[in-house]
């Protein structure tokens, strides 16, 4: 298989998949929308998961399956969670109840050390990039390393000019994160989510806020660095005609709960109402234009209200 | 009526559980030093931005405050005839109380919202979060180095100030309104002894602990939002300042 990428992406874990069993899961893309089963095929998987903030329910029974090898797109309106499922992925916030596995592993289970230990498989791009501020571009990608690895500089070097060279950003290395420009630093936040050689890369709005020519170079990335790498994506979204040209199976996520599952052109054909308008874009539907408010003309003749 | 008490009773309860917060947070920040003093680059760095960068005010406002004490003690030793007293009277008041406190002031205002503003920005722009998920302890690898730093520079601090303001005492007592050379410094060597001078050392520690624990609690517990990092950058300050002079008369309580 060719890797034009990156050369270190073995890593000697050995409870991998091989590469042949990686370009097999990559070859063989299943054709019906990926249901919720909790089998080896899974990367990371939540059944049944509750969770809520300040007593405001997030998730009910949410159940998602990311399939290894493939690029898994969270759709939904804004507010929907789709941040907070990343979180309840990398272990930051504790599902009330259900399960949330990755590689296998309940993720509430794991005690502190196993966790971190857990997080270094894993790459995560946030949505602004979260680049560290006191540290030029070369640093910040080097940083895990640095960070985890004692290795001597040569090395860190190496790997590192690897990694910006994948993104197109070998010739900023030395440029501090305020002098990028939005799309540069989250390349730049890629390559310092790959740096570990992750098994799971999630992407947290990796378009919003892009120019069109930075929103292909990045989707570019996204789809080439998971065949590449021989990884799995999650891209948490709402560009919907993005993500639609990339993503293996796609979750449409609304009130707390998967509404739909697929591939980008089964969501397409969806006969829910709600599918249909967030994939069209749609102001008015079962997602209301209005906030609730009460009877428009009879608040507007209504004097007693505010003079 | 009820409504008084029963927002005392809140603002009670609310000042408890942030003391119970800052107490936990310490605890947290004590069991990482051990492992952060492996890595003496990060606290080092952190001395230097937190001491070394705040020298110059220091010394500019010792200097100053060293020739106002000089001037007004000049004016009120005259009064009973006993001018080559100043160095004394400056010595021991500079040592024990206007040395640690006004550094401590001046640090929170210079050290301690540089702090606070700087990992509330860090938390506002998920680079906290990011350090997490990347398996890196945010506490461990940046706001103990901090703390250490704040702790250490300090003290340090707090001798140049001293130091800075007894050149500024003898240089409008000797040099501008006379007083003898030998009597000014001979006094002041006969008349402070090694424990004055432990009492201010004391005071410095205490004071740097309470300021840069304060700093990174406030910046790293902010709301992640411009409005909520400047909150937090207000009430550095302003606890600090507070906590410093209730510490101030605690330990001159203490000491006496």
């Amino acid at each position: 298989m060719a890797r034009p990428l990156t050369a270190s992406n073995e890593s000697p874990d050995t409870a991998r998949p091989g590469p042949d069993e990686r370009a097999l899961n990559q070859t063989s893309k299943p054709a019906a929308g990926a249901g919720p089963t909790a089998d080896a095929d899974n990367v990371a998987d939540l059944t049944g998961v509750d969770f809520a903030i300040d007593g405001r329910a997030i998730f009910r029974k949410l159940d998602i399956a990311i399939r290894r090898g493939e690029v898994t797109a969270i759709m939904g309106p804004s507010g929907t969670g789709k941040t907070t499922l990343l979180r309840l992925m990398t272990g930051q916030y504790r599902a009330d109840a259900g399960r949330v596995s990755v590689e296998g592993r309940d993720v509430a289970t794991l005690g502190r050390r196993e966790l971190y230990a857990m997080r270094r498989r894993i790459g995560m791009l946030f949505q602004n990039g979260a680049l560290l501020t006191d540290l030029d571009v070369f640093e910040n990608v080097a940083f895990p390393l640095r960070e985890h690895a004692r290795l001597p500089e040569r090395l860190v070097r190496g790997i590192v000019l690897t990694k910006l060279h994948a993104v197109g950003l070998r010739g900023a290395a030395r440029l501090h994160p305020q002098q990028l420009s939005g799309g540069m630093a989250r390349r730049v936040a890629l390559a310092r989510a790959i740096v570990m050689d992750p098994q799971l890369l999630l992407y947290d709005e990796p378009f919003a806020g892009l120019d069109p020519i930075s929103m292909g170079v990045v989707m570019r990335l996204i789809r080439s660095l998971n065949d590449a790498l021989g990884i799995s994506s999650v891209v948490v979204t709402h560009d919907v005609r993005e993500i639609s040209q990339i993503a293996d199976s796609s979750y449409i996520l609304s009130g707390g709960q998967v509404v739909a599952s697929g591939t980008p052109a089964e969501l397409r054909e969806h006969p829910s109402p709600v599918v249909h308008q967030f994939m069209d874009g749609l102001a008015d539907g079962p997602v209301t234009f209005h906030y609730p408010a009460p009877d428009y003309p009879a608040q507007l003749l209504d004097r007693s209200e505010g003079a | 009526m009820t409504g008084l008490l029963g927002e005392i009773a809140a603002n009670t309860r609310s000042f408890l559980a942030r003391l119970g917060a800052l107490t936990r947070f310490l605890g947290q920040v004590l069991w990482q030093v051990p492992v952060t003093l492996l890595r003496p680059r990060l606290v080092v760095e952190q001395v230097y931005n937190t001491g070394a960068l705040s020298l110059v005010i220091i010394m500019t406002c010792g200097l100053f405050v060293g020739m106002v004490l000089g001037l007004q003690g000049h004016d009120l030793l005259e009064r009973f005839g006993s001018e080559e007293a100043l160095g004394t009277g400056a010595a021991l008041s500079l040592l024990k109380e206007l040395g640690p406190v006004v550094t401590a002031l001046l640090f929170a205002g210079r050290a301690g919202t540089a702090l606070a503003s700087e990992l509330g920005l860090m938390r506002a722009t998920d680079q906290l979060s990011a350090m997490e998920v990347m398996a890196v302890d945010p506490m461990r690898r940046v706001v103990v180095p901090r703390f250490l730093g704040g702790a250490i520079a300090m003290p340090l601090l707090t001798a140049i100030f001293i130091a800075v303001a007894l050149f500024g005492v003898q240089l409008v007592g000797v040099q501008f309104l006379g007083i003898d050379q030998g009597s000014f410094w001979s006094q002041m060597r006969g008349a402070v002894e090694l424990a004055d001078v432990h009492e201010g050392l004391i005071k410095g520690v205490t004071f740097g602990i309470a300021c840069s624990l304060i700093a990174v609690f406030e910046g790293y517990n902010a709301e992640p939002t411009a409005e909520g990092v400047g909150r937090a950058t207000t009430r550095t300050v302003v606890i600090s300042a507070v906590v410093t002079l209730v510490l101030d008369y605690i330990l001159t309580a203490l000491m006496l």
